[in-house]
């Protein structure tokens, strides 16, 4: 269980997250959708610890994500972020590897291997382990960072915005494989969606933010509905069940 | 002009070279060198000694009781002097997040040069004559690396800053310490300027062999710590996001890292003085030769491309140019071509 108690940051006179209280599963998909600028990407980027608080508390099974040790936290908890540019050379491999550092530190154990190996083979990055990933497209490189992330074998693993830039064959790809993710190995997924249909599709839980506070807060029947969205982003929404899925239509 | 096929052309012809290279080596043996590192390590040897013979026996005319142990203690420091500034550039190229900065572009050196300018300035040259030249380095060591660490730290910030703040911060910094340090020359007694002048810059010509020895050791020490660390550079060269996530205590590693590189600084600058393009030189040259991103390769290549480049250029300095000219100058010279290259290639990605 991730509890958030009372998050607050601030830029300026800006208040981006606003006092939000949350608590997240140890199991399943959650999604976080809202307008831009809702503070989704914020809130999920100061329990990630990546960006200080300015008040409020984040804990991972009792873990305080802000003061214990940086190396404890990244057991439990993983992030991935929209693909910040590294002059790193370096392969898919060798960056898989490196999502084992918590565990060992730069010393790969047999342990490790096992784990790079299989989190390769989950992610159907076999063939591709020797190439160095400035090489590859849009979708593996996002494939491979997802096989990192793997390999750090954390019980949460957060997304922000994994969907970005990926075509829908590599978009269906990667909400297929975070849901086998939360199905087969049991994690917690939560990630930040700006498409409210995958969100609808794929997750067990949908957290609805606008101007940093939680609006809306359930499973997909209560959330994708033509009045909770209406009121999230602040236009007009059909909405429609087809084969067992609610499906919002906003195109008009 | 470029044109626009050139690009993939060159991914297509890396990426052929690159397969073919990394086949000796198995995928759970990811920690072995590749074939070409062994050869970028076996030609660098080679080099390394034929640069070292030549320098030894160039033009020695029978006076061998002479020549040998000077040069020898001339090869100490220029060694000393490339490690320290090849190692102190790969770790900033890290911290950086870039590859066309370098602690002196950033003004460290200059930083340096500034302590102990002051400390002459405000303790008069009479009461720096008295104290130990050793007692004076370490002084002079011990409040550079305090302020250049309290300074890029908040330089630095917690990563958010862009590329060019940086680089903008550091070009006005390293031009405001060298304005004062000139300022205070200026209004020096040239007494002072004198004395100041002789023990801030050894020459490679006259080597003081009481700070070889700490340097040596100081730069051993940098080293070692360095080579402890490399398991967190590794890490941090994926981003300052991703080492959090990945467990890095970020602050705590990078405040470690800069005191090395400010104590390289140190070495290196009272040594010869500020040499601004080599580890840029050599840092660039080391990644395109390994490409690979582990320190501890990167940061052994550099060394020897460092030394190997210090000792081949002071002998064509002696020999060929018969002094006429310093090996910084030159330094300088091919350095800054390159700068500019990698500047115009920068923009042009």
């Amino acid at each position: 269980m991730i509890t958030i108690d009372s998050l607050t940051k601030a830029y300026d006179t800006t208040t981006v997250v606003d006092h939000v209280s949350l608590q997240l599963p140890d199991a399943g998909v959650t999604s976080l959708i809202g307008p831009n600028g809702a503070g989704k990407s914020t809130l999920l980027s100061m329990v990630s610890r990546i960006l200080g608080a300015d008040a409020g508390s984040v804990s991972v099974e009792g873990l305080d994500v802000f003061h214990a040790p940086s190396k404890d936290v990244a057991k439990k908890l993983s992030i991935l972020r929209q693909d910040a540019h590294t002059t790193a050379r370096i392969t898919v491999q060798e960056l898989v590897e490196f999502g084992r550092y918590p565990h060992s530190r730069g010393r790969l154990t047999p342990e490790c291997r096992a784990a790079v190996a299989e989190a390769l083979q989950y992610c159907d990055l076999v063939e591709l382990a020797d190439r160095p990933i400035h090489q590859l497209s849009g979708g593996q490189r996002q494939r491979a960072y997802v096989a990192m992330v793997l390999a750090q074998d954390t019980r949460y693993v957060l997304l922000d915005e994994p969907l970005n830039n990926l075509d829908m064959v590599h978009a269906t790809g990667l909400m297929q494989l975070l849901r086998r993710l939360a199905d087969e190995k049991g994690k917690s997924i939560v990630l930040v969606l700006h498409d409210v249909n995958y969100a609808s599709v794929y997750s067990d839980r949908i957290i609805a933010m606008r101007h940093g506070a939680v609006v809306h807060d359930g499973p997909p029947e209560t959330v994708i509905t033509e009045h909770a969205l209406g009121e999230v982003y602040d236009m007009e929404f059909s909405v429609h069940t087809l084969n067992g899925d609610r499906i919002a239509a906003y195109f008009r | 002009m470029p044109t626009p096929e050139s690009k993939p052309l060159e991914l297509h012809f890396d990426e052929a070279a690159e397969t073919t290279q990394r086949t000796p080596v198995t995928a759970s043996a990811g920690r072995m060198l590749t074939r070409r590192q062994l050869l970028v390590f076996a030609g660098l040897g080679v080099l390394l000694i034929g640069a070292i013979a030549l320098f030894l026996t160039w033009d020695v005319n029978g006076h061998w009781d002479f020549a040998l142990p000077r040069r020898t203690e001339q090869i100490v420091a220029l060694t000393i002097v490339g490690i320290a500034i090849a190692a102190s550039t790969v770790v900033f190229h890290t911290l950086t997040a870039n590859r066309i900065l370098t602690p002196s572009i950033m003004g460290f050196d200059a930083l340096y040069v500034l302590v102990a300018t002051a400390l002459v300035f405000l303790l008069g040259s009479a009461t720096v004559a008295q104290i130990n030249p050793l007692v004076m380095f370490a002084l002079n060591t011990v409040l550079m690396m305090g302020a250049a660490t309290a300074l890029y730290r908040w330089i630095l910030g917690d990563g958010q800053r862009g590329l060019y703040t940086l680089i903008l911060v550091g070009v006005v910094a390293g031009t405001f310490f060298s304005s004062l340090t000139n300022f205070m020359f200026r209004t020096m007694d040239p007494n002072e300027f004198d004395s100041l002048m002789s023990t801030l810059f050894a020459s490679f010509n006259a080597i003081d062999t009481t700070l070889l020895w700490i340097g040596g050791a100081l730069l051993l020490v940098g080293v070692v710590a360095i080579f402890r660390l490399a398991p967190q550079l590794d890490v941090l060269s994926l981003g300052r996001e991703r080492a959090i996530t990945l467990g890095l205590d970020y602050h705590r590693t990078v405040t470690w890292l800069l005191l090395v590189v400010a104590l390289l600084v140190s070495v290196s600058t009272a040594l010869v003085g500020p040499i601004t393009f080599l580890g840029l030189l050599v840092a660039n040259l080391a990644y395109q030769l390994t490409r690979t991103h582990r320190h501890v390769i990167n940061l052994a290549t550099a060394a020897l491309v460092a030394v190997v480049a210090l000792i081949a250029g002071q002998a064509i300095l002696e020999h060929v140019l018969d002094h006429n000219g310093t090996l910084g100058s030159i330094i300088n010279v091919v350095g800054g071509l390159y700068f500019i290259g990698l500047l115009l290639k920068e923009a042009r990605s």
